[in-house]
């Protein structure tokens, strides 16, 4: 698939190289780069995936990188069922029951 | 052009946020331990009236404090007869993009704009990326928001893809990084290249604008209760929330109120970590950043931060994330409000520190904020368990283990915040200064470190010759 000239895209670009990191980051983190992701409206005729490109971002920079989604959607969700939660609430729920009883009272 | 690298940067840091901050802070220089912090905080921020007539404009503050009756009623059943205080919430999520942190934002963005600037740039992975985003929007200046999103996986945290999503929603740029302090390095590259106002957190504008939260609160307890709370409880992250809040209950009058933080434990996982990042389930109000700014407020993205939360906080609580996440859901089916995660983090200290005091007293947690996608109990158990970490019923005071196990209550009782003392703090605070290279404190520094540790001169002398010896 390929995205045209005023298309939302997001570009990637590595920002420092494991070489090129700050002296106090643990070593983990050392030893990989520091990495950019950014979106913006294609400033080139016409790219795919993985090309070289140029974007103006919404605060009207312009920012080279490549390319790595057209589009992109938002993956974040509201999580999976997790059976822990569900039986915490049906705790509260009987909870509240007892706390309306000794209202009554 | 200008060198980009890292050193060559950081080395230009001084003369980069001079320009962007439009405060000269060699004003209120003393010495290099010392300033004048008072005489900064009147000058460059505002007075509370002025404070409250921005906000006015742009329908930040004036937010409801509401009883939690049941939640109380409960904390009654569990404690012993005649303790269990009464607990309001200050619901901040009623603000334009949904937290406290508007308040910080909208004194920022308005200076911004009244000095003349085209665009703000934040460097925040929370809800104050929102916050300045939604007020840029409003008052029609361009914002970027930097942020520190992914591992080197590309993976990114739940709770943060959620507040970038919320901070392009209000039309920002969205900065995303992967884990690592030099964040901040690229930050002050994008000021360079931008020419933009910096709206840090740590301004005197940023703390001048949560001045509202703690004076607003006083009068709302005096309203409901008849009296000014007994206890305020924060959640602490960087400072500003606390000492904001604290500095306007004094503007109230409300002197002989106690100001608590309350912090979710994180000890053990390393902040700068590529592994350690998906770890954790909170991104803010942790001890990651709660201890380090309280030790060494300095470090942050100005010269003299405005937050300093040893000069105002009376005690301070640590609880688990398994805790939070129990009170997160207790607030939803008790009280009927599905918010967090970062209000309830103090709400579960409050629930710990009520239970030890009597029924007449009053408890107001002063934060919450709004919740969804990405953001929800749901959302991160199910991101922690597929990042290998357990997810378990127990006692959390024995069984918690950040980044290896979520332990959630088995029953309120189990909520029980931990005390982490401040002498601990205040000492770590010298250590800082030893490190820093500083090993002689002039008289000025003497004084000026009585009020920001709140100490008398002859404890901290003493306190200093102790780390001096024993590191």
């Amino acid at each position: 698939m390929k995205a045209i000239k005023g298309q939302w895209v997001q570009i990637h670009a590595v920002i420092l190289k494991p070489g090129e990191r700050a002296p106090q980051v643990p070593e983990d983190t050392k030893k990989v780069p520091l990495e950019m992701r950014i979106k913006g409206y294609l400033l080139d005729e016409e790219a795919g995936i993985g090309d070289s490109v140029c974007i103006e971002t919404a605060s009207g920079r312009k920012v080279e990188g490549t390319l790595v989604a057209i589009e992109p959607e938002y993956t974040h969700n509201f999580g999976k069922h997790v059976p822990v939660l569900a039986e915490i609430d049906r705790e509260f729920s009987k909870l509240m029951n007892s706390l309306k009883e000794s209202e009554r009272k | 052009m200008k060198d980009r690298s890292y050193s060559a940067v950081m080395a230009r840091k001084n003369e980069i946020m001079k320009d962007s901050v439009g405060i000269d802070y060699d004003k209120y220089r003393i010495t290099d331990i010392a300033f004048d912090y008072e005489r900064m905080m009147e000058e460059v921020g505002y007075s509370l009236e002025e404070v409250e007539e921005i906000q006015r404009e742009t329908g930040v503050g004036n937010t409801p404090l509401i009883e939690l009756k049941n939640i109380t009623k409960l904390v009654r059943q569990i404690s012993a007869s005649g303790r269990g205080a009464r607990i309001f919430l200050k619901d901040e999520a009623a603000n334009p993009s949904g937290s406290f942190k508007d308040r910080r934002a909208s004194i920022s963005v308005y200076k911004a704009k009244e000095l003349g600037f085209k665009g703000v740039i934040a460097a925040t992975s929370g809800n104050y990326g929102a916050a300045v985003a939604s007020q840029a929007a409003k008052r029609g200046l361009k914002c970027i928001v930097v942020q520190e999103t992914f591992d080197s996986r590309g993976i990114g945290q739940p709770e943060i893809l959620e507040k970038g999503r919320a901070c392009e929603a209000y039309g920002a740029e969205v900065v995303q990084l992967t884990v690592g302090p030099e964040l901040f390095y690229y930050f002050l590259l994008l000021l360079e290249e931008t020419g933009f106002f910096n709206a840090s957190l740590y301004t005197p504008y940023g703390i001048a604008g949560v001045e509202t939260l703690g004076y607003e609160l006083s009068k709302q307890c005096r309203n409901l209760t008849g009296k000014d709370p007994d206890y305020v409880v924060v959640t602490h992250a960087g400072g500003g929330n606390l000492t904001g809040t604290a500095r306007g209950l004094r503007k109230a009058g409300a002197y002989e109120t106690k100001v608590v933080g309350a912090s979710v434990n994180l000890s053990g996982l390393h902040m700068a970590s590529d592994r350690d990042f998906n770890r954790k389930s909170f991104t803010t109000g942790h001890t990651g950043f709660g201890i380090p700014f309280a030790v060494y407020p300095d470090r942050s993205d100005v010269p003299r931060n405005a937050a300093r939360v040893l000069r105002y906080m009376d005690r301070y609580l640590l609880v688990s994330q398994g805790e939070v996440f129990y009170v997160t859901e207790m607030l939803a089916r008790l009280e009927g409000m599905l918010r967090g995660p970062a209000g309830n983090t103090s709400l579960t200290a409050a629930i710990s520190l009520a239970r030890e005091l009597p029924e007449d007293a009053v408890v107001v947690v002063q934060e919450t904020e709004y919740t969804g996608a990405g953001k929800l109990p749901s959302a991160q158990l199910s991101f922690a368990i597929e990042n290998g970490v357990e997810v378990l019923r127990g006692d959390p005071f024995v069984l918690d283990k950040p980044g290896k196990r979520i332990v959630i209550p088995e029953k309120p009782e189990q909520i029980k915040a931990m005390d982490f003392p401040l002498d601990r703090l205040r000492k770590s605070y010298l250590k800082e200064l030893v490190k820093r290279g500083y090993h002689k404190l002039a008289e000025e520094d003497l004084k000026f470190l009585s009020v920001d540790l709140r100490l008398n001169e002859d404890k901290i002398v003493e306190m200093f010759e102790e780390v001096l010896n024993n590191g």
